[in-house]
């Protein structure tokens, strides 16, 4: 910050001569770079710091109270979570739904990539357009939509089953169907992400190490797994850690289709934690059960943005 | 190793021409040098022999078997790239051995080649790092090296030393030539420096627009060119060109007017060439080497002749001096002690066993 003072334009300051020393001093501290890079970043600051930063630490206070917020209980309501089955079973869903959707929307993401990358530039922007329109529509309406999809009795899918002599499948209502179920739309709607983050990092691949393989003796395949993944590891492992977070965090798609039913078989961490502490009125313990996403997405982004940084420093 | 024959071989895209019906014939061992400006169809050709461009017409055949149709990885080619295309992500020893290692050789062999490559190329010690921490000449060494292992039957280069600075490029222009010299593949150079064909080549190709201008050894090119083209593109400072008239007849011999005042007589030894030619008009082609000082210079057939020092341009080992010749302007290679200063008169000798006329209409040289 020190090395910073160089000022603005210093012509057309008006002479400062006569002025006292302080205002000279502080003349010259506004007119650092620095200090005006934090004055115009301030707006911003002042909002994360409101929407962010004081309920983070807001939740950590609340969650050491007990459930009339009157007295200070220190760690119990993480002891009292922790032994408690619904909420491994919480935490073992949470793993499930945020890993096995990322999974698939990395998957989907890089096929759809590629397919897109290789269509002819002229039809390339229509389809990009159209493939990431489950992005961009409002997630709760979107959702509404595949609720309605899989309603067990006047559904879209059903009534296809059914014509095709299938059995009818409970979508909702059967635990297992029901987490396909959420996994399935969370897909449908993170996929287009990857897929954008993905087709513009094989556009970054420069064509003549793809020509330089082909000139080696690489097949199709071999250009894939030696020359694209490599050359896409830290986008791939920055989007995976990104959706990760955002995943595990998820409330929206599960609130909507499930609440969390049935008998609790698809609640993640934040629609237990809703159902806790805004639908049972347990706000603190609500608190602890959010609390704990926390440190099992630090640890994962920790061990994820070492690997990008390595790889960073090695490919440049 | 094998040889590399181009028959009538043809690019379009869409309906530009970028290569025009090309025969080439390239034997084993051979360094040949494609030389050209931008967009003469030099790079198209040397990437059609690689396999990355499609050939629209023609045939290619590298070691006697037609490759129109194969993919580049059965050609047996390795080529160098203008920016090297090193993978990234792979160390230098990783980077030479990958076509080896996708070719499925025992990894003993593997590294038996690729030691032996970074031993003829000095770059042993890098074989541990990655392309990020090379310097640009160590990075040609490699890509140089990623060809070497392989040894292919066609080493293909295409404008390897563009990215280096003059110093370097020096220096990596005479490591080319010994790597050859020990490894003796054939080879296909692509450059639009004159000075890197001259010096590289066994044969040097000269292309403009699409078509192959003339063929021919260095020597050949810069003595006897074919084109007008060819006259000027090879030589720096390039040939002096001016309109001339070719006058003779009466028993007086044949005579080339340059202007009212300057006229130069035709040696002997031309005259049967451009006797047919006499009274037409053409372009009188002479290079900067050939107008010399007058004293001490006695080889070939001389003739003296005065001038007026437009500019003067010291080189150290020779000063370059530029005059009019009727509003063209021509230029001169003289001994620095004998050179005189801007505006001064002074007096010149044109070496005209060196002359060339150049038909102005088929661009052709008599």
């Amino acid at each position: 910050m020190a090395d910073t003072v160089q000022s603005w334009g210093p012509d057309s300051i008006p002479d400062t001569a006569k002025a006292p020393v302080r205002v000279k001093g502080l003349q010259k501290f506004m007119r650092r770079h620095s200090t005006i890079a934090v004055l115009m970043c301030l707006p911003l600051i002042i909002i994360v710091a409101c929407l962010i930063v004081y309920p983070a630490f807001y939740s950590i206070y609340l969650s050491m109270l007990n459930k009339s917020q009157t007295r200070f209980v220190g760690l119990a309501n993480f002891t009292y979570l922790l032994s408690r089955d619904t909420f491994w079973m919480v935490v073992k869903q949470s793993a499930i739904f945020a890993i096995s959707a990322v999974f698939f929307k990395a998957l989907i993401g890089l096929i759809t990539a590629h397919l897109v990358n290789n269509l002819p530039v002229k039809g390339q922007r229509k389809w990009r357009g159209m493939l990431l329109v489950p992005w961009v529509i409002p997630l709760a309406l979107s959702t509404l939509g595949w609720w309605w999809l899989f309603d067990p009795t006047h559904s879209a899918f059903n009534y296809i089953l059914k014509g095709m002599g299938f059995e009818e499948i409970a979508w909702l209502s059967d635990p297992y169907w029901a987490r396909v179920s959420v996994i399935l739309v969370n897909v449908w709607y993170g996929a287009p992400f990857f897929l954008i983050m993905y087709l513009a990092a094989l556009k970054s691949v420069p064509e003549q190490l793809y020509e330089a393989a082909s000139i080696d003796g690489a097949s199709a395949w071999q250009k894939f797994i030696h020359i694209t993944l490599p050359m896409m590891h830290n986008i791939i492992a920055i989007t995976v850690l990104f959706s990760l977070i955002v995943t595990f965090a998820n409330f929206d798609v599960v609130q909507i289709m499930t609440a969390g039913g049935p008998r609790n078989m698809t609640h993640v961490f934040a629609t237990y934690s809703f159902l806790l502490g805004i639908r049972s009125g347990d706000l603190p313990l609500g608190a602890a059960t959010s609390l704990f996403m926390f440190p099992i997405l630090a640890i994962a982004a920790i061990f994820i943005l070492r690997g990008v940084r390595k790889r960073g420093r090695e490919i440049g | 190793m094998a040889d590399v024959t181009l028959r009538n071989v043809v690019k379009k895209y869409d309906d530009v021409l970028a290569v025009a019906s090309i025969n080439l014939d390239i034997p084993n061992h051979e360094f040949v040098v494609l030389v050209g400006p931008s967009g003469c169809g030099k790079s198209t050709t040397l990437r059609m022999i690689a396999g990355l461009e499609e050939i629209t017409d023609g045939e290619i055949s590298i070691g006697g078997a037609v490759v129109n149709d194969l993919p580049p990885k059965d050609r047996d080619i390795a080529m160098v790239f203008q920016n090297y295309a090193l993978y990234p992500h792979m160390t230098v020893a990783e980077n030479m051995s990958f076509g080896l290692k996708l070719r499925k050789f025992p990894k003993a062999e593997i590294k038996t080649h690729v030691d032996n490559a970074a031993r003829i190329l000095d770059i042993t010690e890098l074989l541990g790092r990655r392309p990020k921490q090379l310097s640009g000449g160590q990075r040609q060494r490699v890509a140089m090296g990623r060809a070497i292992v392989r040894n292919p039957k066609v080493f293909l280069f295409d404008e390897p030393l563009s990215n280096l600075d003059a110093k370097l490029r020096v220096q990596m222009r005479t490591e080319i030539k010994r790597v050859h010299q020990k490894v003796k593949t054939t080879t296909v150079y692509v450059t639009h420096d004159q000075v890197e064909a001259m010096t590289l080549a066994d044969r040097v190709v000269v292309m403009n627009a699409g078509k192959i201008e003339q063929i021919g050894t260095p020597n050949d090119l810069y003595h006897h060119p074919a084109t007008r083209f060819v006259a000027g593109f090879i030589g720096s400072p390039a040939m002096n060109f001016v309109p001339a008239r070719l006058e003779g007849g009466n028993g007086a011999g044949l005579r080339v007017r340059l202007s009212d005042k300057l006229v130069f007589n035709v040696p002997e030894s031309r005259a049967p060439r451009y006797s047919p030619h006499t009274g037409k008009e053409v372009i009188f082609g002479l290079r900067p080497e050939h107008i010399t000082e007058t004293r001490g210079r006695e080889n070939g057939v001389g003739q003296e002749f005065p001038v007026v020092l437009d500019v003067v341009e010291p080189m150290g080992m020779e000063t370059m001096v530029y005059f009019r010749v009727d509003g063209t302007e021509v230029c001169g290679r003289v001994e620095p002690t004998a050179a005189k200063n801007s505006g001064e008169a002074m007096q010149l000798r044109a070496n005209l066993d060196h002359m060339h006329l150049i038909d102005p209409v088929s661009n052709m040289v008599l």
